[in-house]
């Protein structure tokens, strides 16, 4: 069988929905539109959703996911939930930086700091 | 059809965004063997990526019967990469900093910023579907690399 990309795991903890990318780059528009239709599919899925989206697994992005985590974030605050991202990679947090994404994002530097921020302001 | 010589390509590609994938897999184990730093390579795969999609979307417009041509040539201490579209072109002043504002929620227009921070010269030909970037090698350049990204 030919692996389907890209892919996600999603793990139901707690507090919150966590979204691991699972794939090294995304990079290509379809594999975008992919994700995102995945991801929200999550989403949707609940009336009130806390979701840390884990990068662990990423070393290369392009600025088209940059535009996909703004549509998630809008989805997430839609729904009075919290988008909390963690484990990025040095190079893509400085994409992150340059970009200033850093202002509207919560980033955690692993999962369990992701996580404890969610109980804390629960 | 392709030219090369060990360190210089030019070649012509379908407008469609996987189609980059062999010229950058190519051009980024050459900058490998020719010791550019990881963070070199990081940011020239970034910038190359960006310059194609965006002249596959903005400069072609998805038409899959046109074409983008790459070249690039690897020296010393610098790669210098052009990308050519065949569309009518575009005034790079015009475009809107992603940073400011209401343009930070926006969910597309950071390919040519993030282009501009990560390359050290980023120019335009006349007509505007012409973009030329070039990046000195990290080691050699530790002035230049000072001012990266400011």
């Amino acid at each position: 069988m030919v692996p389907i990309k890209p892919r996600i795991s999603v793990e139901y903890a707690e507090n919150a929905t966590i979204v691991t990318f699972t794939d090294e780059k995304i990079l290509e528009e379809r594999d975008i539109q992919a994700l995102q239709d995945s991801i929200m599919s999550v989403i949707e899925q609940a009336d009130h959703i806390n979701m840390i989206l884990d990068f662990c697994n990423v070393n290369f992005l392009s600025s088209a996911v940059l535009g996909l985590l703004i549509r998630i974030s809008k989805k997430v605050y839609e729904r009075q939930g919290q988008l909390k991202l963690c484990k990025i990679n040095p190079k893509i947090y400085e994409i992150f930086k340059i970009t200033r994404l850093t202002n509207i994002f919560d980033i955690y530097s692993d999962l369990k700091s992701a996580a404890e921020s969610l109980s804390a302001s629960d | 059809m392709a030219s090369k010589t060990p360190n210089n390509c030019s070649v012509v590609l379908e407008s469609k965004p996987a189609a980059v994938a062999g010229v950058c897999e190519q051009l980024l184990s050459k900058l490998k063997s020719c010791n550019f730093s990881q963070k070199d390579i990081f940011a020239v795969h970034l910038a190359l990526e960006e310059a194609f999609i965006n002249a596959v979307r903005h400069g072609n417009k998805m038409d899959p019967s046109k074409q983008i041509k790459i070249d690039y040539s690897i020296s010393n201490d610098k790669i210098e990469i052009s990308v050519t579209d065949e569309g009518s072109g575009f005034k790079p002043n015009g475009v809107p900093d992603p940073r400011c504002g209401e343009n930070i929620y926006k969910t597309d227009g950071r390919g040519l910023f993030l282009i501009s921070s990560y390359m050290d010269v980023v120019d335009f030909n006349k007509a505007g579907n012409c973009i030329r970037m070039v990046r000195f090698m990290q080691k050699l350049q530790p002035t230049d690399k000072t001012k990266r990204n400011g």
